[in-house]
């Protein structure tokens, strides 16, 4: 595995190049609609067992609907939940984080401490109560998850521009009279990308993982969307007779997340030498940096904010 | 360190503070509990009896004003549909979230210790990848899914444990790993990282020139001196369980203080979810502003950073 480092990860780049594809083409792929369901068709086993049938490889659930579908259907809720929501949070953050980093000060001790506090925040629990009182909504799913991640972003930023603003050629800037906004956008932004390339790719784990679980326990993505939480919470009646309804949904979402964990090291690896040392130096960011953060636990978020500081 | 300390703590309170805002005001923003509490041929009267019965006819801030009061003198109120004290709905609940917890992380201790001891050891070694893949994989698994498969593997298909509730220590197992699982695997991945430093280290190359048995060298020089990170992180994963305890609780049926908040969210009964929150939240900031503490407390590179 250690050699595997450094060579190219083509099993989790094969994967998500499968998931983004079928994403993408998910009307031509799916072989039936993923809302509409035959009911004379239900409960149809998988393939390779008895009854089941090629017309639904993977079976159908309750109501007839055809479980390869709709977890082709549901890769797409997967990743515009992922795309749009670390979208928003990756730019009120990384804005936050420049300016903080940059100005200092006021500035700085003020937006840090909204940081912290968003950082101290139960996330999950915050999460499902937000989405429950303001209508469970495709929506309100993207905005509440943005709202919880963009501190991640805030304090990784900040990091970075302290380090970067210490640089010769920021100090060159300043003594030729340029605006801090000139400075931040053309000389300290640059500098930043990669690690933000890390950061992102390694919350795409954590938001399909948050997104699965809020639509899980009823406050996501609404039903009939087949949300891949939502089918595995609609297979929960079924374990004993129909086990394949939460099965296949699940396996998918454990691809997906692996894959693109494996893709995040790799960049962080690659891309981004600072940020791997960052790591190691305070150990209890590991997992905060690995974003591995499981719904069920909260990502160990202090760690990442004793480590930012070092910074 | 007095400055530390006292912008930390200041730190919690504000932090506390956001949270109960946002439970406050969200869960009036989010619909009348009274038109869920009345039936369909209550007049308008009726409603607004009622309304004044529960104080929801006051002012939105004289209603913050008047709850944040009463959290300071301890008083959650009463819950809308049971008509009893909030806080005997909690103190009932809760027990069962602390003990799920604390078997939780006993549990992945107790798994993630040893193997990233023993794959920091025998680094390499089939043992050791495959441990890394058990880590990596409990990243990236959902918790719920996780549960349910574990249900119809040792519940329906074997009938070896119960599949939901809460009982014996029999009820314990499935959830607790459940629970466990994600954490063990950073457990190990932190282990196995801190072993491998100390591993390196001058004092275990002594111990090793003099002569000393390698079990002694590993246990008394090497896991004692990799476990200060190791203990910390486990006391503050507990404490996050306490936050993320609505999964578990709802996939196994398991009567905690998470699955509470979530019946009371669709029945609309207020002054449970807030107190709820708040208790899981308030349990969660204090734990996670100790482990600060003790942490920095005992690394000096940090105490005197921050100083």
């Amino acid at each position: 595995m250690r050699a595997a480092k450094h060579e190219v990860p083509w099993f989790p780049g094969l994967i998500l190049g499968a998931l983004v594809f079928t994403a993408v083409f998910a009307g031509y792929l799916a072989p039936h609609s993923p809302t509409a369901g035959d009911i004379t068709q239900k409960l149809i086993p998988p393939l390779w067992m008895e009854r089941g049938d090629w017309e639904h490889p993977l079976g159908t659930d309750r109501f007839g609907r055809d479980v390869l579908s709709r977890i082709i259907h549901g890769s797409r809720i997967s990743l515009i939940v992922s795309l749009i929501a670390i979208g928003v949070a990756g730019t009120i953050g990384t804005l936050l984080g420049l300016i903080s980093g940059y100005r200092g000060g006021v500035t700085d001790a003020v937006l840090m401490r909204v940081t912290d506090i968003g950082l101290s925040l139960p996330t999950i629990l915050i999460a499902v109560v937000l989405v429950a009182v303001s209508e469970p909504s495709f929506s309100n799913v993207v905005l509440v998850i943005a709202l919880l991640l963009w501190p991640r972003f805030a304090r990784q930023m900040r990091g970075e521009t302290l380090a970067i603003k210490e640089q010769d050629f920021v100090a060159l800037a300043v003594v030729a009279g340029r605006s801090s906004a000139w400075i931040i956008s053309r000389h300290i932004f640059p500098n930043v990308v990669p690690t933000l390339l890390v950061i992102s790719t390694l919350q795409v784990g954590y938001v399909v993982l948050l997104e699965g679980t809020l639509s899980f326990l009823g406050v996501g993505v609404p039903p009939p969307s087949p949300a891949w939480g939502l089918m595995i919470a609609d297979g929960r009646g079924f374990l004993a007779t129909a086990w394949w309804i939460s099965l296949f949904p699940g396996l998918a979402m454990v691809l997906t997340v692996l894959s693109v964990n494996l893709l995040g090291d790799w960049l962080r690896d690659h891309l981004d030498p600072k940020l791997r040392q960052l790591g190691r130096a305070a150990v209890l960011e590991a997992p905060a940096a690995a974003s591995v953060g499981s719904p069920v636990d909260e990502t160990p978020v202090r760690g990442a904010a004793a480590g930012g500081d070092g910074a | 360190m007095l400055r530390y300390l006292t912008g930390r703590v200041l730190q919690t309170v504000l932090s506390m503070l956001v949270v109960i805002s946002i439970v406050f005001f969200l869960t009036r923003l989010s619909g009348n509990p009274v038109h869920l509490l009345l039936d369909v041929n209550a007049t308008e009267r009726d409603q607004q009896i009622l309304m004044h019965h529960l104080g929801l006819d006051k002012s939105l801030p004289v209603q913050y004003g008047i709850y944040v009061t009463n959290i300071f003198l301890g008083d959650f109120g009463k819950s809308v549909l049971t008509r009893r004290p909030v806080v005997e709905h909690i103190w009932e609940r809760l027990p069962a979230t602390v003990e799920l917890g604390l078997v939780g992380m006993v549990l992945s201790v107790l798994i993630g210790v040893p193997l990233g001891m023993y794959s920091a050891v025998h680094r390499g070694s089939a043992l050791d990848t495959g441990a890394r893949v058990f880590a990596v994989l409990g990243q990236s698994m959902p918790a719920f899914w996780l549960g349910l498969m574990l249900i119809l593997f040792f519940g329906v298909v074997l009938g070896v444990l119960p599949a939901g509730g809460r009982g014996g220590p029999l009820h314990l197992i499935l959830p607790a790993f459940t629970l466990g699982y994600f954490t063990s695997a950073a457990i190990m991945r932190l282990t196995r990282s801190a072993m491998l430093e100390v591993l390196g280290s001058d004092y275990i190359k002594f111990a090793r020139l003099k002569g000393l048995h390698e079990q002694v060298v590993l246990w008394k020089h090497g896991l004692k001196n990799a476990l200060l990170p190791v203990v910390t992180f486990a006391v503050m994963l507990f404490v996050q369980f306490l936050g993320g305890a609505v999964v578990t609780e709802t996939v196994f049926a398991w009567p905690g203080l998470g699955r509470l908040i979530l019946e009371s969210i669709t029945t609309r009964d207020y002054p449970i979810v807030q107190a709820g929150v708040l208790v899981l939240s308030s349990l969660y900031l204090t734990g996670n502003l100790l482990v600060d503490l003790l942490y920095s407390y005992l690394n000096p590179r940090i105490r005197h950073a921050r100083s």
